[in-house]
């Protein structure tokens, strides 16, 4: 029996910012690292977490008839075809919303606890019930947001909801940063977004088409595609997560030649 | 403040700043009303308590006054802003000394009382 399993909620207020991109590949990053990992989906609204990792075809059941006794956890866990360390327990038919309690998914996550190192927690946008049932089942969690003021804002929204429900940590992932935005300064930079939100930064993603392309194939980029981006993103956090000293990339390093010499000397600070 | 060499030649060109540092500002603003469970409606009725209570000592730019919440590293402050009228040779004007007000016009320096 595990108990020091780790229980992270994945949640960000505004919707599309990239939680459930995250909790897959954070899910198939710690997989890799010999970790046993158990992807849960909250969003019983709308999933999609089956479909990112791939594994949509193979669902049977789901967290609904675990509740309901109809099946036993092991049954309804679908585990991944490559990482076999990473099992998804798929969320169920959205009339689930109309019982589901907060102590029904405390009930899923503790039988979760006994068999892994870390639950991830997919959560629904918004600050309503669906997020505030998976909020009672978890100790810590993930913030994702965007370098976009209506995403921190939101971000804020949840920051406080969490604090006074005695969540910590609370760790900062700045997801779709653009390099050449930020340094253009047409874009909120890192440091905006940390001071603002007073959260430590657990770490950033640069925005990657290869997101998409990962997603239409149903293989999170760090299965495959290790070198892209994003991939080198999802996996230095995934490391953090497990306590290495992993530096930031610098976005500001991420452009380079001529144009971003230019913008650098432009964002001399003068005073 | 930062102010960058971007800054400066965007003010020398007369164009608009960058839209980061426009971002960053409406956020705070906008984040420190959110984490107050203040109401504009009550905001605005303490301001012009406030107001009300500060004329009575000095004369003051009631249009001009403002209350607003500040915010930095979830810390929220309630920040008056009161422009104080001055007469023509700077000094600040007192209301007459109702209440044995001494005369005692300090110098001017600086109309903003930021508490
Ligand atoms: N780093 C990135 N670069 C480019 N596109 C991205 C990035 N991260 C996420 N996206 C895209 O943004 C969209 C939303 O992502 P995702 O579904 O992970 O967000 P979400 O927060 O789970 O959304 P919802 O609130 O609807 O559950 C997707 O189309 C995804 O491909
Ligand atoms: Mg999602």
């Amino acid at each position: 029996m595990e108990t020091d399993t780790r229980v992270i909620l994945i949640c960000s207020g505004k919707g599309g910012v990239g939680k459930t991109t995250l909790t897959a590949n954070l899910g198939i990053s710690l997989a890799r690292q010999g970790l046993t990992t158990a992807v849960l989906d909250a969003d019983f609204g709308l999933r999609n977490l089956d479909l990112l990792l791939g594994l949509e075809n193979r669902i049977v059941y789901t967290a609904q008839e675990v509740l309901e006794e109809e099946c036993r956890l092991d049954q309804a866990l679908v585990k991944h075809k490559q990482e076999s360390n990473l099992s998804l327990l798929p969320a169920g038919n959205p009339r689930m919303l109309d019982w589901l309690k907060p102590d029904d998914m405390k009930r899923i996550v503790d039988m979760l606890k006994k068999q892994f190192n870390y639950v991830l927690i997919d959560c629904p946008a918004g600050v309503e019930d669906g997020f505030k049932n998976a909020m009672a089942a978890s100790k810590e969690a993930i913030i994702v947001t965007n370098p976009e003021v209506s995403a921190v804002r939101d971000a804020d929204r949840v920051i406080g909801l969490l604090n006074t429900n005695a969540i910590k940590p609370v760790q900062l992932v700045l997801n779709r940063v653009r390099p050449k935005m930020m340094a253009n300064q047409e874009m909120l930079s890192i440091n905006d977004v940390t001071d603002i939100l007073a959260l430590p930064l657990l770490g950033l993603v640069l925005e990657d088409e290869q997101v998409i392309v990962s997603t239409n194939r149903g293989e999170p980029l760090t299965l495959n595609s290790v070198n892209s981006p994003a991939a080198k993103c999802y996996l230095n956090i995934a490391k953090r997560l497990q306590g290495e000293d992993i530096p930031l990339i610098d976005p500001a390093e991420e452009s380079t030649g001529l144009g971003a010499k230019f913008r650098r000397l432009m964002q001399t600070k003068i005073f | 403040m930062e102010i960058t060499l971007r800054d400066i030649i965007n003010k020398l060109l007369r164009r608009q700043p960058a839209s980061a540092s426009t971002a960053r500002e409406r956020l705070q603003l906008v984040l420190a009303h959110d984490r107050s469970d203040l109401s504009t409606e009550l905001l605005d009725q303490m301001r012009r308590e406030i107001l009300e209570v500060v004329a009575k000592y000095v004369e003051i730019d009631v249009e001009e006054g403002a209350v607003s919440l500040e915010t930095e590293d979830r810390m929220t402050a309630l920040v008056a802003n009161l422009p104080i009228k001055r007469t023509m040779n700077g000094q600040i004007k007192l209301k007459e000394p109702k209440n044995k007000l001494e005369e005692n016009p300090q110098e001017a320096e600086g109309t903003d009382q930021n508490s």
